[in-house]
């Protein structure tokens, strides 16, 4: 009789917790996938960071990608930060110099397809191309991560607030302590 | 024996006086260890045996028990004067480590990454403060003032041959003092659980005499060199166009992103990716051509690059000594 | 037994006893055998089929099952140990990845400091206890069912999270920010931090019945000052558990908001302070500690006197220094915290904190020296559980004399040392007395003793492979090895001594295995153990064994601390009280100091609805983080379950009162 309770209860509880099966597995290392390459066309505009040059050439282009997963989005939240992608969209998406990203509206789309090509190729008025300068695998996280700024993919497994200090290290309400000469502490 | 990363082969003064308090209070436990063991011993020894038939005894409910009363006073009053010397040890000693002179310091800046360490070396005049990564330098005899911040989640600065550990809390700065009495070269490791490579997250710490010190921090403060023959000049061109420079950073050129280790003398450390793994040509290619198999998790993807340019990029930063 | 058989003749089972023939005078006391006591059999007995099983109430069914599952997640949680020490057997192994293995090592913690330790400790407060003050059930008999279903679901919850591959992997502190919503992305932190919210609940639910029980339920004439060691040691935990369990649960909910709506309570760049999780964690986990070392202690109390065939020297002293550790327990968070920016002043405060509470453990280690000393040794598997305890507890307590100390602290933190100094602390300090309290209450559970010789096997298999798992850990602590790693590079001098610590760890899974086939094997063909196998002296001995439904037949009533040591010397048995109904669930209610009788008390009948309101529970819990706004209207369905749970039935009242007429 305890089996049967304690059956019927795993039962409830798997069927609960199913529908997040695949978004909480952690893709670490992944096998390149030549047949998933997504064509990124030509940059449709000059502005690129850095130095113009060849960059690196990625011989073969990305994965399986699940838009859902909770690990990639985290990862893409992490990159949005890294890449600068805050200096104008703002942080959390707000927008700033460059268009919100929190709300609907979408000038070159929606759909992680045509994310990840304002992300690689540009776009007219301010958008760089970031074709040999992001990996194409974290460009797919960040698209996921945008994507879910706005509500985007699945809300379930999104984020909610950054746990960053904006590479700062020194939130505003911090003691001031002399940078970058530190005091040496008094002898007691 | 390896003793690199060692409690009991101190080899700074703030070491040195928890190894002695160390030995204090293993030698007093061990003594109220086997007192008590010797206790149960005799009592076992000394107690008749019965089974559950025997007839219990009561007497206790009516007589004192005067000599049980005496024994258990006088081994509360024993045990009492132990915590007390203890106790007092131990005060002592975290006097002791808290009055460290600190005349004529080094003031280093460390922070905690997932899954690296950065150290920058501050000095009053700006144009010399340094950066580097997974590596530490200090004087012999000089003592060392080290500022603990964290990037992402806490981290613990631990040097066992050198002191005790300190945290890295997001948020907080929080500091610490130590000296180096014996050249060396010590292992350090983050101690708090960080994340998925919390295993790999060391560095290494070399103690010298305070003038190859000075060479090294000299040496470290100088712009990377220009690259001299053609491959390391593509290799060059490689990482300045390319994704490296996104988050890598190397002095005296254009890449000066702060998210990833400095490579500015990448080629002189001992070890690459927090003590993963050694820092050879074979171990840098490897590394950059897929380091998730290496270190599951690190935040450096996987470059499916070419032979010939993964080989320029390391001829490159192989020139970075 | 006459008795067993007239019970079991009277087939077919009808739950409403008007139907059945009825004794004239509807009040106990005749002993076993007579038509009341059948009838106060019937009256206390479960009812029958899937609705009745799931609607039990009696505190022996659910002490009962609240064992068995807590002894399960031991076993879960051992294997998730076995894991991991397979591999960490050698260096730069990559049998199990850095994710898998982090969700291995948290719910292994987590599993068995929330799940195991203090559950198991609870569920033989729950079995144990009315059967020991010589009452018929705990206080609030459907409020127990609750809370163990509650415990039941959040330990499904957990362990299905992790085959789902979703287990929590932030370690069984979560410290944020590495469990907040930016480094744990998904609902892994979410699963812990409701899984507190589950054992919270169970565990304050049943401290709340154990206090009750204790303070109003105990036989007449047993004072406080009469109560057996076990009780008062029950009691204190249950004041422990009140006090110290709100306040991980605050954390942990805080946790869960910070996660889910974007709170800042532990966000430092917007003023939140990640170091206020240690301090609301640690206030709480240092108690839990003591919570699950002094029940243990009751059981060291009640085994040794046992079988040493004398009272406990010094039962005052053994009181007060159970109380004195609850206190002092308190005062020790901060010596987890050591290593953070806490001030040094505050630091020596903890460190001498840290210290004083040796001193009541060590008046309980002398006491129980003196007693063996003095008695008459009747050396049985559970004494050699207990004489285990002696040493492996000795010496984790003295390593956490180390940790106490901030210099020695700052060292060992968050090193293997640690990890073996927990161990010898909770596996010698209370698994070995649980162990010795199972060898020693099984007969009266199950009416079988288990076989002595496989409990001497089992004992030194357990006691061998613990210190050969257990011991190297220190020097590996001192040699540099942090904990938590998945794996070590293989020239830093930590291989042989790990793999002597795998080794070890494999005796004990054997050691735990004979336990099982011990347990097994007996259940059925153990020797007939009679009512008091070890001649023991308290009350829960006097009744027969397995326990009858209703207990006793007649309430005892008690004139000594050793009431049936008592009767044996002055040959004048326990008295017994009677008069309370047969015919309805009964129950003496008692003064709190001097526990004379003060009025009666109807307990609850059986109820399913307990298990419907923790499954309305575990619906609104799981689901309020999946489906935010659940935290809200989730509470709808708990609601609509307590407010039927709470329904007053028309049939009963009308007993009520023709009870109320007939006295």
């Amino acid at each position: 009789m305890t089996a049967r309770a304690a059956s019927l209860a795993v039962v409830l509880a798997v069927a609960l917790a199913l529908a997040a099966c695949d978004r909480e597995v952690r893709k670490l290392s992944h096998e390149p996938t030549p047949e998933l390459q997504t064509t990124v066309g030509d940059r449709q505009g000059d502005l690129q960071p850095g130095a113009p040059g060849p960059g690196l050439k990625e011989t073969v282009s990305t994965r399986s990608f699940d838009p859902g997963n909770a690990w990639e989005m985290a990862q893409g939240q992490r990159l949005y930060d890294w890449y600068n992608c805050a200096g104008c969209h703002g942080r959390g998406g707000g927008g700033g110099m460059g268009p919100a990203l929190s709300d609907d509206r979408w000038f070159y789309g929606s759909e992680p397809d045509q994310i990840f090509r304002t992300i690689m190729e540009g776009r007219p008025n301010g958008m760089p191309s970031f074709k040999g300068r992001i990996p194409e695998d974290q460009a797919w996280q960040i698209v996921a991560f945008v994507r879910s700024m706005s509500g985007l993919g699945a809300t379930n497994a999104a984020p909610s607030r950054s746990d960053s200090l904006g590479g700062l290290n020194r939130p505003e309400n911090e003691r001031p302590t002399s940078h970058p000469y530190v005091k040496p502490p008094e002898k007691p | 024996m390896n003793a690199l990363q060692d409690v009991l082969h101190p080899a700074g003064v703030q070491a040195g006086h928890i190894a002695h308090l160390w030995w204090f209070t293993v030698a007093l436990c061990a003594v109220v260890f086997v007192a008590i063991l010797a206790g149960l011993s005799y009592a076992l020894w000394r107690a008749p045996r019965a089974d559950a038939r025997s007839a219990p005894d009561m007497a206790s409910m009516d007589r004192p028990e005067s000599g049980a009363k005496r024994a258990v006073v006088t081994a509360v009053a024993l045990s009492i004067l132990g915590l007390l010397a203890l106790l007092g040890a131990s005060v002592a000693t975290d006097r002791a480590l808290a009055t460290l002179p600190l005349e004529n310091a080094v003031h280093i800046e460390v922070v905690g990454h997932q899954w690296w360490w950065q150290f920058n070396y501050d000095d009053p005049i700006p144009a010399r403060v340094f950066s580097t990564a997974n590596e530490m330098h200090i004087p012999v005899g000089r003592p060392v003032v080290i500022t603990l911040q964290a990037g992402d989640v806490i981290h613990s600065f631990w040097v066992p041959n050198l002191h005790g550990k300190k945290d890295l809390i997001p948020g907080r700065i929080t500091t610490i003092q130590l000296r180096a009495d014996q050249a060396g070269t010590y292992r350090g490791q983050c101690a708090e659980f960080c994340g998925l490579q919390h295993a790999f997250m060391a560095f290494t710490v070399v103690a010298e005499d305070d003038a190859a010190f000075q060479r090294w921090a000299d040496a470290q403060r100088k712009p990377a060199p220009e690259p001299t023959d053609a491959k390391a000049r593509r290799g060059h061109d490689l990482f300045m166009s390319g994704t490296c420079m996104m988050c890598h950073p190397i002095s005296g050129t254009t890449a000066n992103a702060r998210k990833a280790p400095d490579l500015t003398h990448i080629a002189s450390r001992p070890t690459l990716a927090a003590g993963t793994l050694p820092n050879d040509p074979q171990g840098l290619a490897a590394w950059i051509r897929d380091p998730q198999k290496l270190k599951p998790g690190a935040q450096m993807p996987a470059h499916h690059v070419p032979d010939d340019e993964l080989d320029a990029l390391v001829a490159y930063l192989e020139t970075l000594r | 037994m006459t008795f067993d058989a007239q019970l079991n003749s009277d087939a077919p089972f009808n739950f409403d006893p008007g139907r059945n023939q009825q004794p004239e005078d509807k009040r106990d006391g005749p002993p076993w055998g007579s038509p009341q006591a059948l009838e106060l059999e019937r009256t206390w007995r479960e009812p029958p089929g899937l609705v009745g099983w799931l609607s039990a109430v009696n505190h022996k069914s659910v002490g009962k099952r609240f064992i068995i599952t807590a002894f399960c997640v031991f076993l879960a949680a051992g294997l998730l140990a076995a894991a991991m020490r397979l591999q960490l057997a050698r260096p730069d192994n990559h049998l199990l990845g850095p994710d898998l293995y982090n969700q291995i090592f948290t719910l292994h913690g987590t599993a068995m400091m929330f799940l195991f330790a203090v559950p198991v400790m609870q569920a033989m407060a729950v079995y144990l206890l009315p059967l020991m003050l010589g009452t018929r059930s705990t206080a609030f008999p459907r409020m127990t069912a609750y809370a163990y279903w509650m415990y039941l679901f959040g330990a499904l919850m957990i362990f299905a999270a992790f085959f789902l591959r979703a287990g929590p992997d932030a370690g069984w502190f979560e410290y944020v920010p590495l469990s907040g919503p930016e480094y744990t992305p998904g609902h892994r932190s979410d699963y812990w931090a409701q899984l507190i919210s589950f054992t919270e609940v169970s565990g304050l639910l049943v401290s709340v019945d154990v206090v009750t029980t204790v303070f109003k339920l105990r036989a007449p004439g047993m004072t406080l000052a009469r109560m057996p060691l076990f009780a008062w040691a029950m009691l204190v935990t249950a004041f422990m558990i009140i006090f110290a369990m709100p306040a991980v649960m605050t954390a942990s909910t805080m946790l869960l908001f910070d996660r889910t709506f974007s709170f800042h309570f532990f966000n430092p760049s917007d003023g939140g302070d990640a170091l206020l999780w240690q301090h609301l964690f640690w206030f709480f986990g240092h108690p839990e500690v003591y919570f699950i070392f002094i029940p243990a202690l009751g059981f060291m109390s009640s085994i040794i006197a046992t079988f040493a065939r004398r009272p406990i020297y010094g039962h005052p002293a053994m009181v007060l220094s159970l109380i004195a550790t609850a206190f002092f327990s308190f005062g020790l968070w901060v010596h987890h915290m050591f290593a953070t920016s806490v001030p040094e002043l505050g630091k020596a405060f903890f460190t001498a904190m840290s210290m004083m509470i040796a001193i009541p453990s060590a008046v309980q280690i002398f006491c129980w020296i003196v007693t063996l000393a003095t008695g008459r040794l009747n050396i049985r598997a559970p004494l050699l559980f207990v004489l285990g305890f002696f040493f492996i507890l000795t010496l984790g307590g003295l390593t956490g004399l180390i940790l106490g100390s901030v210099p020695l602290d700052l060292q060992v933190h968050d090193t293997y040392f640690v990890v073996a100094h927990l161990h010898y602390v909770l596996i010698g300090g209370a698994v070995f007395p649980l162990f010795g309290a199972f060898y020693y209450w099984f007969p009266k559970i199950t009416g079988r003793m288990l076989d002595e010789t496989l409990g001497r096997w089992n004992f030194w298999l357990f006691f061998i492979g613990f210190n050969v798992t257990f011991y190297p850990m220190h020097h590996l602590g001192l040699r540099g090895m942090p904990r938590r790693v998945y794996t070590y590079p293989a020239d830093m001098g930590w291989n042989t001594l790990n793999l002597v610590s795998s080794i070890g760890a494999a005796i004990i899974a054997v050691s735990v295995l004979l336990f099982i086939v011990n347990v097994l094997k007996s259940r059925r063909a153990g020797a007939p153990a009679g009512d008091n196998p070890w001649g023991a002296p308290t009350l829960e001995w006097a009744t027969t064994s397995p326990p009858a439904w209703c207990n006793f037949a007649a309430i005892p009533v008690v004139s000594s601390r050793e009431p049936l040591w008592q009767g044996a010397r002055d040959a004048t048995s326990p008295g017994h009280v009677a008069g309370l109904a047969t015919d309805v669930r009964e129950g003496l209610v008692t003064t709190v100091v001097d526990a004379l009788p003060d009025h009666r008390y109807v307990y609850p009948s059986p109820s399913i609805w307990p298990f419907i309101a923790a499954l309305a529970t575990t619906f609104w819990f799981i689901g309020s983080f999946y489906m935010p706004t659940a935290m809200a209207w989730g509470m709808i369905p708990v609601i609509i379950a307590l407010t039927f749970w709470f329904w007053p039935a028309q049939d009963e009242t009308r007993k009520h009162l023709l009870l109320e007429k007939r006295a």
